[in-house]
Order: structure tokens, then C-alpha cells, then sequence
């Protein structure tokens, strides 16, 4: 079974709520946890994994060789990510834009491009105690988050019982490539005005993916009921409400997940896990 | 000679618009005669590489100048490499701006002066300074 968690915004308590999970159920399933944010990965300070094993992820680019090249501008008409720029003396490819989807090379007539690798980020494998744990990171200052991605859920969800992926915040192509093919995404929001409009756009991203979707209120707020409103009325079910509170950040300050921090709130993610599980059935 | 202006409309008189990837359209001028045509730019509506499709016009067009307001990394590598003047940072009309140019008002960058995505739009990409390092 496969679980995303995200969130429209970053800082709303999507790692908190994904790491809790993972710590909660660990002795009762086999588990897994992807922490895909590949911009600023941070799960492990909470889960503490051993890493095993580091992969480099590549994406094949073009190289052009240009006693070869005609200046056709074949290939920079067919990139639909303008990540070729063909001048008339010159060639100039832009790496860092191109998706590896080998469209240049198919239409260049003169045999002038192969398909070099890329470097875009690292894959970390490890294991905490009763859970797998994988991350990515993104070098810096490369952009495509989602080669890494992409290698990072390669195999996802085959061996374990269960895998949470943590996401990438917002709604855009990195957080899609995360959310895709799982069987349900837990949406993380705030209870303000700016986290209801963020919910709404993170669930009609997810609708457009097929792929179901529940909310958990973070430092709900009981005078603040918009996000409840709006789940009411569009059928959205909210699993978990986790309250404002000063003891709750603290731990999380500290580096401890509420699950591993508090026995009632383990109990609480467990029964999140099980109302989870129900609406993927 | 030909100096591709980066424009809000359609005239001499028009704007110039700051935005150099999104840009709608672009003036091209001959400063002597001062008769120009005007560009479409594919790069208004590209997914992304805006700038590098439309710096890539420009130079088919054989400009030798750009005055504009704020041109990015990629784009500023693709004029340069064609060894097209790149002015940015002027305002005015487009009338103004070309006989400013060829008054020498003007000092090419040497460097871009946006960020990358600059004229994209809210929501394009989680906003987080990232430098090229192209
Ligand atoms: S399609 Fe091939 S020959 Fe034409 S410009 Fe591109 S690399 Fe050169
Ligand atoms: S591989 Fe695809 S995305 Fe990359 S430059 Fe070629 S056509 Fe563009």
C-alpha cells in the first residue's frame, strides 16, 4: 500500500504527520518511508536511519557535436522544454532544463547528438530500527527534482506493507511525480484562510491524478473552521486534527516525532493508520 | 543594423515592456530609417525556456541589439554567444529607447539582471534563490 503525504505549502506539518505514521505502525507492518522533498530532505532528523547505500541519479542530456551539425534547428524546434538554443555559428544546450526524453537526438538527421549523463542529485538508502528508509537530495543548483524522484519510488511499495512518501510541497511537478500511483495522499493544512486556498489547489492537483484523497488539520485552531466547512461540503473526509500546542512543538524542536514523543499520540497515528486503510479498501 | 526592443504594443510609441521572455511581442527597428516590423514571441507562451526560444528569434532575426528590462541567465547566454548587445534595465518609449541606443547612452550588461523563472508568474516553481551555474 502506497500513502503520500503532502501539502500545498511547505511548513504545515506534512513530515511530522509522515514520520508519526511510519513510527507508529512499525511494529505491527512492515514499513517504508520515502522521503521525496528532495529540496530539503529532513525526515531522517526524526526517523535517525542508518544509511547503507548512496546512488547518484543521472538524466541523459544531449551533447552535440558540432562538426557534425548543420545548424538545422531541428532539434531546438522539437524541444518543447527550449533547453536547445541553436544560433547560427553556435550551439548551446541548457542541461539543467532538458527532461532526458531523447526527442533531439530522434530528429537530428545528421547524427549529431548523443546522450551524455547528467548529474541531478543523490539517492541514500538506509534502515531504522523496524523501518526502510530512502531519501533524495537535489544537487545544488540543479532544478529537475524529478529525475530523483522518479528513481527514488523505482520500486516502491513492492517488498513492505506499507510505504509513506513524503512529498514535496505545492502543487507542482515535483509533488505530482510524488503523489502519482499512490493508493491514497494525506493532505496536511493549517486551519487559516492562505492554508484552505492551498488545500484546494493540492486537491484538484491529486483529482486530476485519480488519486483519493483526506485531510489532517495541523494546529487547528476550533475558532478557525473554514478548512472543515470546505471539507464538509465537498465530501472530503478529515482523519485527524492535531491541536495548537506548545508541548507538541517542543518535541518537534527537539528532533522527536510526536508518535515516538507521546504515547496517546501514538495511539492516535495508529488509528489514523486504520481509518487510513479503510478508505484505500 | 536592426535593435529588437521588447514591447507593450505594436508602435514606435509603445512601452517597452520589462520582461523579456514573456514579452508579447518585440519592435524590431533599423535605427537609420527608423521602419520596423513586428515579432511574435514564440517565448510568451512556452512551458519553459521562455528566454532561450526567444533569444534564439531574435538572433535568427539578425538584431545585433536587445534593450529590454530584465533579462535572466539563459537567455542572457544565448544573445551573448551570438554576440548580440544585451542593454537592460531602460524604460520609455520604444521611439525613445532606440535613439538612446544609438546616442550611446547605453552600456550592454555583461551579466543577467533577473533570476531565472523572473517573468513567469506566481506558482511556476517553489520560489528559492537558485543561482545558474551555467
Ligand atoms: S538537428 Fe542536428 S544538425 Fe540540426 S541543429 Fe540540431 S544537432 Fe544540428
Ligand atoms: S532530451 Fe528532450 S528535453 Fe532534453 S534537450 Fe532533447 S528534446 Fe529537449
Amino acid at each position: 500500500m502506497l500513502i503520500s503525504i503532502a501539502s500545498g505549502k511547505g511548513g504545515t506539518g506534512k513530515t511530522l504527520v509522515a514520520t508519526s505514521l511510519a513510527c507508529a505502525i512499525k511494529d505491527t507492518y512492515s514499513v517504508e518511508l520515502i522521503d521525496c522533498d528532495v529540496e530539503e530532505p529532513n525526515a531522517h532528523i526524526f526517523i535517525n536511519p542508518e544509511f547503507t547505500v548512496s546512488e547518484v541519479v543521472e538524466t541523459p542530456v544531449p551533447k552535440i557535436d558540432e562538426s557534425k551539425c548543420n545548424h538545422c534547428a531541428k532539434c531546438s524546434k522539437a524541444c518543447v522544454f527550449n533547453a536547445i538554443a541553436i544560433l547560427n555559428e553556435s550551439v548551446l544546450t541548457f542541461p539543467d532544463l532538458c527532461h532526458g526524453c531523447g526527442v533531439c537526438a530522434f530528429v537530428c538527421e545528421r547524427k549529431a547528438i548523443t546522450e551524455v549523463p547528467y548529474r541531478t542529485g543523490l539517492i541514500e538508502k538506509g534502515y531504522a530500527p523496524g523501518i526502510k528508509f530512502k531519501q533524495g537530495k537535489l544537487d545544488i543548483g540543479r532544478a529537475m527534482a524529478t529525475p530523483v524522484i522518479k528513481k527514488l519510488k523505482e520500486d516502491a511499495g513492492k517488498e513492505q506493507d506499507v510505504t509513506f512518501i513524503d512529498s514535496p510541497p505545492g502543487t507542482s511537478c515535483s509533488m505530482v511525480e510524488a503523489v502519482d500511483a499512490s493508493d491514497l495522499c494525506l493532505l496536511v493544512t493549517e486551519s487559516t484562510p492562505f492554508g484552505l486556498n492551498d488545500l484546494e489547489l493540492a486537491l484538484q492537483t491529486i483529482n486530476q491524478l485519480g488519486v483519493p484523497g483526506a485531510v489532517i488539520i495541523n494546529r487547528a485552531r476550533p475558532e478557525d473552521r473554514r478548512v472543515e466547512q470546505y471539507c464538509q461540503q465537498n465530501q472530503v473526509p478529515i482523519l485527524m486534527q492535531i491541536p495548537l500546542d506548545y508541548s507538541i512543538a517542543r518535541l518537534y524542536s527537539k528532533g522527536i516525532t510526536l508518535a515516538l514523543g507521546s504515547p496517546q499520540w501514538r495511539e492516535n497515528f495508529r488509528h489514523l493508520f486504520e481509518k487510513t486503510k479503510e478508505l484505500v479498501r | 543594423m536592426k535593435i529588437a526592443v521588447s514591447s507593450t504594443g505594436a508602435s514606435l510609441n509603445s512601452q517597452i515592456e520589462p520582461r523579456f521572455g514573456r514579452c508579447e511581442q518585440f519592435i524590431i527597428v533599423d535605427p537609420e530609417t527608423m521602419r520596423f516590423e513586428v515579432m511574435e514571441n514564440p517565448g510568451s507562451i512556452a512551458s519553459g525556456g521562455a528566454g532561450i526560444t526567444t533569444a534564439q528569434e531574435i538572433a535568427r532575426k539578425g538584431a545585433e541589439a536587445v534593450i529590454t528590462g530584465h533579462c535572466g541567465p539563459n537567455a542572457h547566454r544565448v544573445l551573448t554567444t551570438a554576440g548580440i548587445d544585451v542593454i537592460t534595465g531602460v524604460s520609455g518609449t520604444v521611439q525613445e529607447v532606440v535613439t538612446g541606443y544609438i546616442r550611446g547612452q547605453y552600456t550592454p550588461s555583461v551579466n543577467p539582471n533577473a533570476p531565472e523563472h523572473f517573468g513567469a508568474g506566481a506558482g511556476f516553481k517553489r520560489g528559492k534563490g537558485k543561482g545558474s551555474n551555467l
